[in-house]
């Protein structure tokens, strides 16, 4: 019986199994508003002038009616968010008296605040806006694909298959829909390549890790070098003789959703995109749906947590890993296309720039859910959009420090100071029908 | 200590240096495998022969690849079904354009004009070598840990920017300057490591994430530093002053010995056998390495052995994490000699396949890296000789290394007799009887 545990002893959660005692309120949120006011006070507040103002922007070029600019001033702001922070800190501190747990849009309103701080104290006493619509717009863009590889490693590590190639499944996605689109002179037969070629890394991945019951880790990193090497060698060969024919800009066409597209700031951020964005809703939704109230979500996280009492029911174990990862491959193999067709460029060399491996980290501190990994690959296309855009204002903060924010977070929170992480139990474990 | 597990040590030897590729074979079933006559069976069931194969195999797809894609071979292929030896021919005659050079690039020159531009292209291959071996060293220890250290590469950017800084921001005697930003370059690499170690052994974090997070921190940390003024003081494009003279490794073959050799080969090769040497004793010989070798093979049982497995999580990763310092030293000290921001090209992340091809072991790490290295050098003269472009030194690495991890596959396309058939009744036996208990 204890065969199927103990080799999971390698891995690290046999720690985290010391944690599990704790009780689920704790005084963490609290200590953290409590810094996050902190920081405020100390390097914000007491550094703005008082007579500095912020503008922020609300519109943008299509809006059906202009929303003029808002400036704010600024240290008044300021000390209107340093309160809100400070009112979340005494609640959540209540509510760790009461032995209550902490309700989750505490976090929101406070990160919501801080962030708003810190943008309020880098536009302060600057000509420069605040571009607000197209802050939120480039986060959503650049979270994307790391929505999707989350999805794709949500999928798979449920059902115990570690999927680091997901490296590997956007870049191929992204080439192929690239690849396809220009040849076929369409961006929607992208779409069709894309999780084709995802799903030929999934299949891969699946192969080795199940039937050759190579270390799956090793295997996802070697899958994602092979790409990497194969996309480029093909790259600056047969794309680069013929470009006309193979690499040409395939972009798809925004579609606009009548009467949420008119809603102001959110409007033109969500419902004007192209399909591929509407297919994450879809997904994202389903996927959350699926897992946790269909017959395949429920035979999906049995097979991950303890493939032994799975297979005695009757659940074919390494059938459902298999189709679990292709399942999972062609998702970042979408996703991937969003690199190429879905922002109307053309296939560059190593284009997906190591999202993979930040999708993974989504995923796990999203705990393994899909709507937490979506929170977290928006916190992370956000942050590194708010690096974008500071580096573009001009502000004094480095962008570097800022963008270096969400491998921290996620240290942190695999390291157990956000909350409890917990893998699915056969992670990584083959599993050999005895 | 040391004298129980000298007997035992041979067979112990062969369990954990099982590379991770087949540990997940490995940690369920290890102690029934160490009944199996271990070292001298294992070379003739074909570990050696296999990774030799796999090279062969991985150099077989990859000249396809560059038969595929090379215009000649597509040409001739468009009247395929006519004279279908034209694109036989001009398949062939690519791939062995693109290996001759490779080889020439790597090995030996015959057309060069002098004897040394013929030696040089060995050199060159020893030169990349050196953060291959290094790193690749680093990457080992932690796998017979257990332990997945995907992190050399921000490891070695660390290490560089603090060898770098030591080397150009200050001002000592000769020797000991060198050996402090060595130091350094060391320090730096060992803390980058010592974090996921310590993160591991105290809250369970993984380590394969940790190190990945790392990794991305020290690219945005490499990129800040070398903004800063000190780093970057004349604002000239993203490079730091170089390192001081006193600093760097001295060349290995010194001119004066045999002039205009123009070969760039330095100490840092020599840094690379030490460590190599000091590897194998760390890991066959000291008590260390040997705790290090049970907590890889069954960290429960280690444990219960009275081994403390987050002090050697810690120290092993410490090791990784200097011995990946070391590679920056040779980059920073020895071939780049100064700081810039693509200063561990992908060093860190091919380390990873070099130890995966050593199998974890010290000098098959050391020889894999020499390999590695090789094709590295020999790329560049193919990519400027045939046009076919270096990335297909990736593609063979990451074939070599996926056969490697899947002997099976390698056996049946070779057609090799399966060396585990011999146990397979003995395994369905046991399983047979755990069934029924």
């Amino acid at each position: 019986m204890s065969t199927a545990t103990q080799p999971h002893q390698a891995t690290p959660s046999d720690e985290t199994s010391v944690q599990r005692t704790r009780p689920k309120v704790s005084l963490k949120s609290t200590i953290v508003y409590a810094l996050a006011a902190l920081v405020t006070l100390l390097a914000w507040v007491l550094d703005t002038p008082a007579d500095a103002r912020t503008t922020f922007q609300f519109g943008s070029s299509g809006d059906l009616f202009r929303i003029p600019n808002v400036p704010v001033p600024a240290l008044g702001f300021l000390v209107v968010l340093l309160v809100v922070m400070l009112a979340a800190t005494a609640f959540s501190f209540w509510r760790y008296r009461e032995r209550r747990p902490l309700p989750a849009w505490v976090h929101v309103v406070v990160g919501a605040s801080f962030v708003l701080a810190f943008l309020t104290f880098v536009g302060a006493g600057r000509s420069t806006v605040i571009p607000m619509v197209s802050l939120l717009a480039g986060a959503l863009a650049l979270s994307v694909p790391l929505v999707f590889g989350a999805m794709s490693g949500v999928i798979c590590e449920r059902s115990g298959i570690i999927n680091i190639a997901i490296e590997g499944q956007l870049l191929f996605g992204a080439f192929a829909g690239a690849v396809a689109a220009s040849a076929a002179g369409s961006g929607y037969v992208g779409l069709i390549a894309a999780p084709i070629a995802g799903g030929l890394v999934g299949a891969g991945l699946a192969w080795f890790a199940v039937t050759f019951r190579v270390n799956q880790i090793i295997v996802g990193v070697v899958l994602n070098t092979l790409i990497i090497g194969l996309t480029g060698f093909l790259f600056s060969t047969v794309l680069s003789d013929n470009k006309a024919l193979w690499n040409t800009r395939m972009p798809l066409p925004r579609i606009r959703i009548p009467l949420l597209a008119d809603i102001p700031v959110i409007g033109p951020v969500l419902f004007n995109q192209t399909i591929l964005v509407y297919l994450m809703y879809a997904l994202v939704i389903g996927l959350q749906i699926m897992l946790f109230r269909s017959r395949w979500g429920l035979r999906t996280r049995a097979v991950g947590e303890h493939p032994k009492a799975a297979d005695t029911v009757g659940i074919k174990v390494n059938v459902r890993r298999v189709w679990n990862t292709i399942l999972g491959g062609a998702i970042a193999g979408l996703g991937g296309a969003f690199f190429t067709v879905g922002s109307g460029l053309a296939f560059g060399r190593e284009m997906s720039a190591g999202q993979g491996y930040i999708a993974l980290a989504a995923m796990i501190l999203g705990k393994w859910n899909p709507w937490g990994a979506v929170m977290a690959a928006l916190l992370f296309g956000f942050s590194k959009n708010l690096g974008n855009v500071l580096s573009t204002i001009g502000s004094g903060v480095p962008s570097e420090l800022l963008l270096m924010l969400p491998y921290v977070i996620t240290i942190l929170a695999v390291a157990g100071f956000v909350g409890r992480v917990r893998p699915p139990a056969a992670e990584g474990v083959p599993y050999t029908k005895s | 200590m040391t004298e129980e597990k000298r007997p035992d040590a041979g067979e112990e030897q062969s369990v954990a240096a099982t590379p991770p590729g087949e540990t997940g074979e490995g940690q369920g079933p290890t102690l029934r495998e160490q009944e199996r006559p271990s070292v001298l069976y294992q070379i003739m069931s074909g570990s050696a022969l296999m990774s030799v194969l796999a090279v062969v195999l991985a150099l077989l797809i990859g000249g396809l690849l560059i038969a595929f894609a090379n215009e000649d071979t597509r040409e001739a292929s468009t009247y395929f079904f006519a004279r279908p030896l034209d694109t036989l021919a001009a398949g062939w005659t690519a791939m062995t354009d693109a290996y001759v050079a490779m080889f020439r690039g790597s090995v030996f020159d015959w057309q060069a004009g002098s004897f040394a531009g013929m030696v040089k292209p060995l050199t060159e291959s020893m030169v990349f070598a050196v953060p291959l071996i290094l790193a690749g060293l680093g990457i080992a220890v932690g796998f017979r840990a257990g332990l997945f250290n995907i992190g050399a590469q921000g490891q070695i950017i660390v290490g560089a920017i603090v060898a770098a800084w030591l080397g150009f921001a200050f001002d000592l005697p000769v020797v000991i300057h060198l050996l402090v930003a060595i130091l350094g370059g060391l320090i730096g690499g060992a803390v980058w490591g010592g974090i996921p170690g310590v993160l591991k052994a105290r809250f369970g974090a993984n380590e394969v994430i940790v190190t990945i997070m790392l990794n991305y921190i020290a690219v945005y940390l490499i990129s800040y530093m070398l903004k800063l003024p000190s780093f970057n003081p004349g604002r000239t494009g993203q490079r730091s002053p170089a390192v001081s003279p006193d600093a760097t490794y001295p060349l290995l073959v010194p001119q004066w010995l045999w002039p205009d050799n123009g070969f760039r080969l330095h100490w840092g090769f020599v840094v690379a056998i030490l460590a190599t040497v000091f590897v194998w004793w760390l890991m066959e010989r000291s008590t260390v390495g040997f705790q290090i070798r049970a907590v890889g093979a069954n960290p429960a049982a280690a444990r219960t052995a009275g081994m403390s497995v987050g002090r050697i999580t810690v120290i092993t990763m410490v090791v990784a994490g200097a011995l990946a310092g070391l590679a920056a030293t040779g980059q920073v000290l020895g071939t780049e000699r100064s700081l810039t921001a693509g200063v561990a090209a992908s060093f860190g992340f091919d380390a990873i396949t070099v130890a995966l091809l050593g199998r974890s072991r010290p000098w098959g790490t050391f020889f894999a890296g020499l390999l590695f290295g090789a094709l590295k050098a020999g790329g560049f003269l193919m990519q400027s000789l045939t046009a076919t472009p270096i990335d297909i030194v990736l593609v063979v690495q990451s074939l070599i290394v996926l056969f490697i991890a899947a002997p099976p596959l390698v056996r049946t396309v070779f057609r090799l007799p399966d060396p585990d058939r011999r146990r397979r009744p003995r395994r369905t036996a046991s399983t047979t009887q755990e069934a029924t208990a």
